[in-house]
């Protein structure tokens, strides 16, 4: 398993008051994304496990991506992946955001 | 069809979307990080909830415990957390007696690569099912996921108050390929889907009476169902294990020699076995309803 | 005095020898090999179907059994490599060299046959271009053809199914070649004649029906997100505004994505009638949903496609169907049709360059070309214009005089940037390459040439390749489009901008389209039972597809 850290300084918060959102299943091809609202609202921090290995720099630049369009700010999101595609991770990320940005209901 | 598919629902949408809106409040939720201790060893991803959702929430406002599995998480399979979570679901059932459980199953048993953890698990959720249901809490179960019901899930499944299927749900312990594996391609071809729906399906299931109803693949039909179950189904006891053992008996007897669904169908009364795997999910209820109708003095 | 009736000389010879094992021209099953070593000689070019779909399975087993002392060195010539006996004999020594178009199933196996020189390699074709030779340099000696039935003077009905064979009869029956015929059943009369009888010399009846692969069948329940994207991208960024009536989808998720998405996606559009009305196409269960809305108006097919007969039946406005009812396919017609008669080809493949050059071939699996090459080409002699046509030209050669400038096929090759087991589809070097320098090739198999690829769509984007003015900014521009991968990762930030700002290459962002957006909800069928209630139980799946 290879596990990566990152961690960015994000424009502003990150919209909504919930405190935690989860989207996706590991499964083959697929991803988990935990995300919960518990940084500082200039922070952002993501986590990942996977078990396929020499995808470093697409992580960091997917990760870095997401983060200069989403403005994560406040938010930690922790990724168990099941050896998604690029562009399945970065879904996923937006899927996150997304959710925990939702008015609770 | 209209509505929202069983089949296509992750866990977590279907207890989401089954219960009343909002009323879910989960425990050991993904954020507790109670993951495999064991997955590591083999270099497989966990996931954080351990591939099942426990909790409780409202049913049309009545309250009851829930458990949901996810079928695309290492197949569904229990393991050593995944297992503890519902037998301390089903045990804090026990404790409150009155609360109805609904398990969503969607599992092919047991995962390798915990067999030790898991078998036991499967040991202890049954003890507490059955604690549980003496308790006077009903247990029902619903099958319609991508893993079916299989292994030491068929065995829980066997020991619920009620059942509902949809056609996407098998229900057995031993899988297709486990019996082919062990008995050759002549007992049982695990690559004839037809063959393993007429025999573990959704369908075969309610005309046998291993299911108690079956419906559409919507989070609809299932949410009406379990409440349709959560009404009927009977009072555990002594009594009504005797009245379970004299239906299974009977089955045996009645049925003992089918070689196939088939012939159990058409021993049944069916007019036109054939036709029955291609039935939509309506006019296979109103057929179902009509040559076997649910026994609830048993279970 | 020089003889010039040599050939025919030759096949009456031929014919006589396979007498003795016919009574008129039906001959037993069990004498299918007896009768092969009477007809064929050593040497011979033979065609055996070898179709892409329909496998004369009987007649390739018994090819496979006759004495090598008696018939050796066959030189086979058919489109398609399929069955483990069409290579069983160059195992065996009963043929020497291939000619052929497609060696799907066989990759693995043909690729280290092809190494360890058990085959003499003559050329990887496209399906038209093999058909061409037929009639010129590849006639076969003998033809191995199967169809679904004959009566007893060697009428033959091919029925839905009938693909390559009226191609390899014309080209064999007329020159001195002699046919053989395997059937499912002889009858008294057939439904239909697809194939005269004084072109069939003998008829051999198989126990069980001939093998049809479902090929053309795509598990609704399996198209990804990514694959909806790529499809709402193509929908939007390309076929309307393109116009694209006249076309012909490769086989593949992604196009069976799209097909499902003209009904949902494609009815918001507002796009009913202005787009996908004519197609050169086999029946796809996945087109179902969107002939049932009225996208369609008409469909030529190569073949046809497992359990989708009483469909074509039942919609003969759409389909070519004969006077029995049921379909008739035609591949060579269908494959002239996809290239003279579309304005756009779809489809996908496993490898892109920096060119654009794209191509099936890895290192060790040679799955040949089919029919894209010729699909996914610009026909130089093309004449008629349509609306997409003349705007594709335009924007190739905007300094060209309008009068002086012809239209180009929009050609789009449409991926996922990272393949199976996240492989990258965009790579500096193709494959082929390596694999042409192997196998001492002259070219390397190049599935469709950078310069007729007009369009590149995947989950990051479409890329244009007519709007790019010089090779930077095509490499750019495929960069661009190439998500993640290393390929992508090395994009000039710059000039991709550029780019971007000319339309020359679109993100989903500006195109409209939000990934989050890309759901599996807006598949107007999500499973194989959704199509079969679409099509009112018309559609009858395949068993490996359905429960019942």
């Amino acid at each position: 398993m290879e596990t990566f850290s990152f961690r960015h300084k994000a424009e502003r918060r990150s919209a909504g008051t919930k405190a935690q959102a989860i989207v996706g299943v590991v499964a083959s091809g697929n991803l988990e994304v935990l995300v919960e609202r518990n940084l500082p609202d200039t922070e952002c921090h993501v986590e990942v496990s996977t078990p396929i290995a020499g995808f470093g720099p697409v992580w960091e630049a997917v990760v870095a991506d997401f983060v200069e369009r989403r403005s994560p700010g406040g938010l930690k999101l922790s990724i168990n992946d099941g050896g998604a595609r690029a562009d399945t991770v970065a879904l996923r990320l937006a899927q996150a955001v997304r959710l925990i940005e939702e008015d609770v209901r | 069809m209209t509505g929202i598919s069983w089949y296509e629902s992750s866990a977590r949408d279907r207890v989401r979307l089954l219960l009343d809106a909002g009323s879910l409040t989960e425990v050991i939720g993904p954020e507790q990080r109670e993951t495999s201790p064991h997955l590591d060893l083999f270099d497989l991803p966990k996931q954080f909830d351990d591939g099942i959702v426990v909790g409780r929430g409202r049913l049309s406002g009545k309250p009851v415990f829930i458990a949901a599995q996810e079928g695309r998480f290492m197949g569904g399979a229990f393991g050593e957390v995944h297992g503890a979570k519902l037998t301390g679901l089903l045990r804090a059932a026990r404790d409150a007696r009155t609360v109805p459980v609904l398990i969503l199953f969607d599992t092919g048993g047991v995962r390798l690569q915990e067999a030790n953890a898991g078998e036991l698990a499967i040991a202890e959720i049954m003890r507490a099912l059955i604690e549980a249901r003496c308790a006077g809490a009903k247990v029902i179960g619903l099958v319609g996921g991508r893993a079916g019901c299989y292994g030491g899930g068929g065995l829980v499944a066997g020991c619920c108050s009620a059942l509902a299927v949809s056609e996407h749900g098998r229900i057995a312990v031993s899988g297709p390929e486990v019996i082919e594996t062990n008995r050759g391609v002549e007992e049982f071809d695990s690559k004839d889907r037809s063959l393993v729906w007429r025999t573990m399906g959704g369908k075969n299931r309610r005309l046998i009476g291993g299911a108690d109803a079956f419906v559409d693949d919507t989070i609809e039909a299932f949410r009406a169902a379990a409440l349709h179950l959560i009404e009927r189904a009977p009072a555990f006891g002594l009594d009504m294990l005797k009245a379970e053992q004299a239906r299974l008996a009977e089955r045996l007897k009645r049925f003992g020699d089918c070689a196939d669904g088939l012939d159990i169908w058409k021993r049944e009364g069916a007019v036109d076995a054939a036709a029955i795997p291609s039935l939509s999910a309506e006019a296979f209820t109103t057929l179902a309803d009509k040559i076997r109708e649910p026994r609830y003095d048993a279970r | 005095m020089a003889s010039w009736q040599k050939a025919q000389a030759a096949r009456n010879a031929r014919l006589q020898a396979g007498a003795k094992f016919a009574k008129g021209k039906i001959v037993q099953a069990a004498d299918a090999t007896v009768l092969l070593e009477a007809v064929i000689r050593p040497g011979d070019r033979v065609c055996l179907e070898g179709d892409n779909q329909k496998q004369a399975d009987l007649l390739a087993a018994a090819l496979a059994a006759v004495d090598v002392a008696k018939v050796h060195d066959l030189h086979m010539v058919q489109s398609g490599v399929v069955l483990a006996e069409h290579l069983d004999l160059f195992d065996k020594g009963v043929a020497k060299r291939l000619d052929y178009a497609y060696s799907g199933p066989q990759s693995t196996r043909i690729a280290r046959m092809l190494f360890g020189g058990k085959i003499e390699l003559g050329a990887v074709h496209t399906y038209l271009e093999l058909f061409a030779r037929y009639f010129v340099d590849l006639t076969p000696h003998v033809a191995l053809i199967v169809a679904v039935s004959a009566d007893r003077d060697g009428n033959l009905y091919t029925g839905p199914n009938t693909e390559d064979t009226p191609t390899v009869v014309e080209a064999t029956a007329f020159k001195d070649g002699v046919v053989v015929a395997q059937v499912n059943e002889i009858v008294d009369k057939v439904p239909r004649v697809d194939i005269p009888g004084d072109r069939v010399h003998f008829v051999v009846k198989s126990d069980k029906p001939f093998y049809v692969e479902p090929l053309f069948t795509r598990d609704p329940g399996a198209v990804t997100e990514t694959q909806i994207l790529t499809a709402m991208l193509a929908i939007k960024g390309i076929y309307a505004p393109y116009g694209v009536k006249r076309l012909n989808h490769g086989i593949g998720f992604n196009t069976a994505a799209i097909e499902l998405l003209l009904p949902t996606y494609g009815e918001r559009l507002g796009l009913k009638g202005k787009i996908a009305t004519h197609f050169a196409l086999n029946p796809h269960p996945t087109l179902i949903p969107a002939i049932e809305s009225g996208w369609v108006q008409q469909i030529h097919a190569f073949g046809g496609e497992v359990g989708m007969e009483d469909y074509v039946r039942a919609r003969p406005d759409i389909y070519f169907t004969g006077a029995d009812g049921s379909l008739r396919s035609n591949r060579a017609f269908c494959q002239m049709a996809g290239l003279y008669a579309c304005d756009m080809f779809i489809g996908s493949t496993l490898q892109i360059d920096l060119s654009g050059n794209s191509s099936t071939v890895t290192a060790s699996r040679i799955a040949g070309f089919g029919g894209a090459p010729n699909m996914g080409s610009d026909p130089h002699g093309r004449r008629h214009p349509s609306e997409p046509w003349l705007r594709a030209g335009k924007e190739a050669e905007p300094d060209t005089p309008a009068m002086l400038r012809r239209g180009r096929k929009l050609v789009v090759q449409i991926v996922e940037s990272f393949g199976d087991k996240n492989v990258p589809t965009f790579v500096e070097k193709l494959d082929a390459i390596e694999l042409a320098e192997k196998l001492g090739l002259e070219l390397a198999p190049i599935m469709v040439y950078a310069d007729d690829v007009t369009h590149i769509v995947s989950e990051a984007g479409i890329a244009n390749l007519l709007l790019c003015r010089n090779k930077d900014e095509r490499e750019q521009a495929i960069r661009a489009v190439a998500g993640y991968t290393d390929v992508g990762r090395k994009r000039d930030k710059r000039l991709v901008q550029q780019l971007r700002e000319r339309g020359a290459v679109r993100w989903p962002e500006d195109l409209g389209i939000d990934p989050l957006d890309a759901d599996r909800s807006l598949l107007a069928a999500r499973s194989i039972e959704d199509l079969v209630h679409w099509a009112g139980g018309l559609y009858m799946p395949p068993s490996r597809f359905r429960n019942w």
